[in-house]
């Protein structure tokens, strides 16, 4: 498939998803279904540099922040509509990526995960010290009721988010199938090896994290509008860090499907935990299961179907 | 001037102080990152789970916390042991330790935070011991005995290791097995069994330094997370899989730290560490005394 006729495909697939949503006339599916889309996001912005490069990311929390954070100090500055906040929420984000990425991505991989786990701290401490934005009392982001042709706000919210859905989508797919794709497979699977012939690894990570960085920030640029109430420690929340490497190591790492799986399969359990039991417990699901699944099923849910059709086939 | 000596010399001394401490809680990631490059960031959940058991003990029979640390240290080397034997067929042997294997133990440390989390709830723990109270004064320097025993005790411990590390076969074999695995094999010591054993002894410190952080500080289950950073910033700055190292890196972050509060307030300590580590990252990724 082309990627002009996927992308075609997953819009059709969002509008309907959008109408069936709408179908059931409950405003609580748009604010449960507005969380699994946006770990949707989450999932595959991480395995773009996770899933594709080997790099691990365990500051999601921090990129996503970043573009909550980015939103409440426009809000605050001048009001500007949710599509151009994403926009800046994602260059924010993308740009401490790429800032990140140049100050830690020559050394091994396990000095970038240890300084992503470092930024998320360095930064939420700069934002509860920053008055302007909140500090550690949190901001309030009031949101208008409705909006002019969709109706409810939280309908509006649920839209864009599924067109961030599709975007990173599409995103995810294309690079999978460019050359760009094979670069950062030839770094996941042997870098030194990568290095030696040729391919320009550095530059190919930092496209990479700044990519994913920018995902991240854009997913979180429409949350202080659904969630009201803005503080540090909702938006630099350790559930984003975990979910979002646990979406895509449940689902499968090596292609697009597996973290829009693992987040709709997890997210929708957690929605499910969270009403029905407790909000701790359904964190604990997720430790669990993340510990559970890399030791058993390293490949995720996706590696196991596919290794049960290779083996039919023989 | 406001600046006074008085307040200048304190400042160092408390530093110190937390120096001696921040060494205790990262001595064991020196030696499972710097020498058997295991990642483990769940370190700081068994430090926190160190401090749950010093603390259950001192609320039902009264024992000492720092006593009941040294007694549960065989009951950590065996929950290491059994760690990295998973760590090891799971991922090790299979080459997957850098993406799965990191996921493994942030996995582990989510799961012990939410766990004390359920079976505790978020209230701060504290302990009692007669050494939790009083001060020494010499001159103008104070010297609070709930710093100065972890202190003291910490820098016990980097001795006893640091003698064990060098005098004996196996901890001579430790050190080995970072440099050349194949000699090691040569030489009839198994490289797994001599990465169980370190590994072991790297979750037995938590023990100690469970008992010494809920000695200093009220716990409770997330505040592991503010140690990791921390850990992994020392254990840079020193210079991976160096001990003394390690103890040279604590005690200047001690020291940055306790000025930074003293001078700009508390709030801002915890950028301290890991603005440091990316400095270190970013200039001298080899750390100080780096091999």
């Amino acid at each position: 498939m082309q990627n002009g006729m996927f992308l075609l495909v997953s819009a059709v697939v969002a509008v309907a998803v959008f109408f069936g949503a709408r179908l059931v006339n409950n405003d609580y599916v748009f604010f449960a279904g507005y969380t699994v889309l946006q770990f949707v996001v989450l999932a595959t912005a991480w395995n773009i540099l996770g899933g594709y490069t080997g790099y691990v990311n365990f500051g999601s929390a921090a990129f996503f922040a970043m573009g909550a954070y980015s939103t409440v100090f426009f809000h605050k500055l001048n009001p500007l509509p949710i599509p151009v906040l994403i926009l800046i929420g994602g260059v924010v984000s993308g740009v401490v990526g790429l800032g990140m990425g140049y100050l830690t991505l020559r050394l091994r991989g396990a000095f970038f995960a240890i300084a992503t786990l470092a930024l998320a701290v360095v930064l939420a401490t700069f934002v509860v010290n920053w008055d302007y934005v909140g500090g550690s009392r949190g901001a309030y982001i009031i949101r208008p009721n409705e909006i002019a042709p969709i109706g409810p706000y939280i309908q509006y919210l649920f839209l864009l988010m599924l067109s961030l859905v599709v975007l990173a989508l599409a995103c995810a797919r294309g690079i999978e199938r460019s050359q760009l794709g094979y670069g950062f497979a030839t770094i996941r699977d042997d870098e030194l090896a990568a290095e030696a012939s040729g391919v320009p690894t550095l530059r190919l990570k930092l496209v990479a994290t700044t990519l994913s960085g920018a995902l991240m920030g854009m997913a979180g640029a429409p949350f202080p509008y659904y969630i009201g109430y803005l503080q540090p420690s909702s938006a630099f929340g350790l559930e984003y860090a975990v979910n979002s490497i646990a979406m895509p190591m449940i689902g499968g790492t090596t292609s697009w499907v597996g973290p829009l799986i693992g987040a709709v399969l997890l997210g929708s359990l957690q929605q499910i935990a969270t009403v029905t039991i407790s909000s701790a417990v359904n964190l604990l699901i997720v430790g669990l299961l993340l510990v559970g699944f890399v030791i058993i099923a390293p490949n995720g849910i996706v590696g196991r179907v596919r290794d049960r059709l290779r083996r039919r086939e023989k | 001037m406001g600046l006074s000596f008085d307040l200048l010399i304190n400042a160092v001394v408390a530093g110190i102080l937390l120096g001696g401490f921040y060494t205790a809680v990262t001595i064991g990631v020196s030696i499972s990152f710097g020498i058997l490059d295991i990642v483990n960031i769940a370190h700081p959940a068994f430090i926190i789970l160190g401090s749950y058991i010093a603390y259950i003990v001192n609320q039902t029979f009264g024992i000492d916390p720092i006593l009941t640390s040294i007694v549960m240290m065989p009951v950590f080397y065996l929950l290491g042991a059994g760690v990295y034997q998973i760590y090891y067929e799971a991922f090790e042997k299979r080459g997957q330790e850098s993406l799965r294997g990191l996921s493994f133990f942030f996995g582990l440390l989510f799961v012990t935070e939410v766990t004390l989390i359920l079976v505790f709830g978020v209230d701060y723990r504290y302990v009692e011991a007669w050494y939790i109270g009083p001060s020494w004064h010499l001159g103008v320097i104070d010297l609070p005995l709930r710093m100065l025993v972890p202190c003291l005790v910490a820098l016990a411990l980097f001795g006893a290791l640091q003698l064990f590390l060098s005098q004996t076969f196996i901890g001579r074999a430790i050190s080995a097995v970072a440099q050349d695995q194949l000699a090691l094999r040569l030489m009839a010591a198994s490289p797994t069994r001599i990465k169980r054993i370190a590994f072991g002894i790297s979750i037995a410190t938590t023990a100690v330094a469970g008992a010494l952080l809920i000695v200093i500080q009220p716990v409770e289950p997330s505040v592991g997370r503010e140690y990791i950073g921390r850990v992994f910033a020392i254990c840079v700055l020193g210079g991976l899989g160096s001990l003394p190292g390690t103890v040279i890196g604590a005690m200047l972050l001690g020291i940055v730290e306790s000025f930074t509060s003293t001078f700009y307030g508390p709030s801002w300590a915890p950028a301290v560490a890991f603005g440091l580590l990316l400095l270190t990252l970013a200039f001298r990724p080899a750390g100080l005394l780096g091999r």
